[in-house]
């Protein structure tokens, strides 16, 4: 029963070889065994968002996931967003606008909102309403957290028009 | 580690899981795209002795669409795959529309068709609009196979006719007739909480502007996805008349649903929704059918 299974995995762009037991759940794999403990666990079971991670790019719940199923595939977490000590613009701008206040659910809103705004560079507020409504804030710092996106969406956008220079159409 | 010991196995093909199935029967989870089975054994509120995981089955996820027949969906597609495909959109719109009313996009990138079908949540989309459709779902064991209608499918709260060794594989809609029209709609506390009430109506609409096969089912009006026909019949044969649409809303409401209280709502106020949307689904059908004849009346 406790029978182990070999995995090979990718996690934040490094490859990670380990035996696991199949009815560890990815999020418990992430912060006990890889020690990666910006991946916080809120309800366990799917509804606070708290766990979200990238799963092979696209956000998923590693709290419902198995250990076992990240063999052969690609996990993103929150300590993946930063590129050589830089904050992605994403944290950036939560840093900025104050949208996180303990920062408790902080990872999960991050590692939903980064593939929303690849998908949506330029979102209106109600679409990121929408975006994080399977995100719960206990500080209930929603509008915070709604302000830094648009803001990130922005300076992504400012970022994204001086690099293309003058082939910018918006 | 929260969920009860299980021995996890990851068949390679279809052929094999059926296998694994037929050998170890109820004792076995499937394990589809975990959305509801994982929080279940987290709970331990089961704790199978086998989880037999699907994801590894690319065979069972696709979405086909093929010229007169309809649309063939493999039980492991996603909903993520759903919403993003253009098949999907063309030529099973209201399934298009109803996708992102499932839970948000981190639940949608994993979950599947297959899964919610099997999973028989009254509250779920999938079930109540792939009824609506007229589809049908093919199950295989490993020494048979058969095709279930959806409305013959779903027989209560969380229970289908399928056996503990048989697996959904495919789901097939029929290609609309000329003049099908749709609606859609569902009412939720919040976007991707459990809905109160849905419903999704079909129907034809005639070149004469009457309507014909229209079909009224409920999601979380009773404890399966439940039809009201004779609300349905109804309309048949007759213009579509905002008249017309409030009696059968009337009677789809008050006479052939059973919807239950909980905390969320009471059973009254699920009909009060129910009467209201029922309305506005049959308007947006009438809408988007009398669109659809004109187009083909100036194509003729």
């Amino acid at each position: 029963m406790s029978e182990l299974h070999t995995i090979q995995t990718n996690i934040n762009g490094k490859p990670v070889e380990a035996s696991v037991p199949g009815r560890l759940l990815l999020s418990d794999f992430i912060r006990e065994e890889l020690r990666l403990t910006g991946t916080h666990v809120g309800c366990e079971h799917g509804v606070c968002g708290a766990c979200t991670i990238l799963y092979d790019g696209l956000p998923s719940r590693s709290c419902l996931m198995l250990a076992v199923q990240a063999d052969g595939h690609e996990i993103v977490t929150v300590e993946g967003l930063a590129s050589n000590g830089e904050l992605h613009p994403l944290q950036e701008a939560f840093k900025a606008k104050h949208g996180l206040q303990c920062g408790y659910c902080t990872p999960g809103f991050l590692m939903t909102l980064v593939p929303f705004l690849a998908e949506h560079p330029d979102p209106d507020e109600a679409t990121v309403r929408d975006a994080i409504s399977g995100n719960l804030c206990r500080c209930t710092g929603y509008q915070s957290i709604v302000d830094a996106t648009l803001l990130a969406a922005r300076q992504m956008r400012e970022k994204a028009g001086a690099v293309d220079g003058s082939e910018a159409t918006s | 580690m929260k969920p009860a010991p299980f021995e996890y196995m990851a068949p390679e093909s279809v052929d094999a899981a059926l296998q694994l199935k037929a050998r170890h029967g109820a004792g076995a989870q499937w394990l589809a795209g975990g959305q509801s089975l994982i929080p279940s054994l987290n709970f331990r509120c089961l704790k199978p002795d086998y989880v037999i995981d699907l994801n590894g089955l690319r065979e069972l996820s696709y979405i086909r669409f093929e010229s007169g027949q309809g649309v063939r969906l493999g039980g492991m597609t996603r909903y993520h795959e759903l919403e993003h495909s253009d098949v999907i959109r063309q030529h099973a719109p209201m399934m298009h529309d109803a996708i992102p009313y499932i839970a948000h996009d981190a639940i949608r990138s994993r979950g599947t068709l297959g899964g919610s079908l099997a999973y028989a949540d009254p509250a779920a989309e999938l079930p109540t609009v792939t009824t609506a459709l007229r589809a049908r779902y093919l199950l295989r064991s490993e020494s048979s196979e058969r095709w279930v209608q959806a409305e013959d499918f779903f027989v209560g709260m969380f229970q289908t006719v399928m056996q503990p060794d048989e697996l959904l594989i495919e789901v097939e809609i029929p290609l609309p007739k000329a003049g099908a029209a749709w609606g859609f709609i569902e009412r939720s506390r919040r976007h991707g909480d459990r809905v109160l009430m849905g419903v999704a109506a079909t129907l034809t609409l005639q070149p004469d502007g009457t309507c014909a096969d229209a079909r009224l089912v409920y999601q979380n009006g009773a404890p399966a996805p439940r039809l009201a026909p004779q609300a349905a019949a109804s309309l048949n044969g007759k213009a579509l008349t905002d008249e017309h649409i409030v009696a059968a809303a009337k009677q789809a409401a008050y006479e052939e649903i059973d919807p239950e209280s909980d905390v969320h709502a009471s059973s009254a106020f699920r009909r009060q929704l129910a009467f209201e949307l029922t309305q506005r689904a049959l308007r947006d059908a009438r809408e988007r059918g009398t669109a659809a004849i004109s187009e083909e009346g100036a194509g003729a």
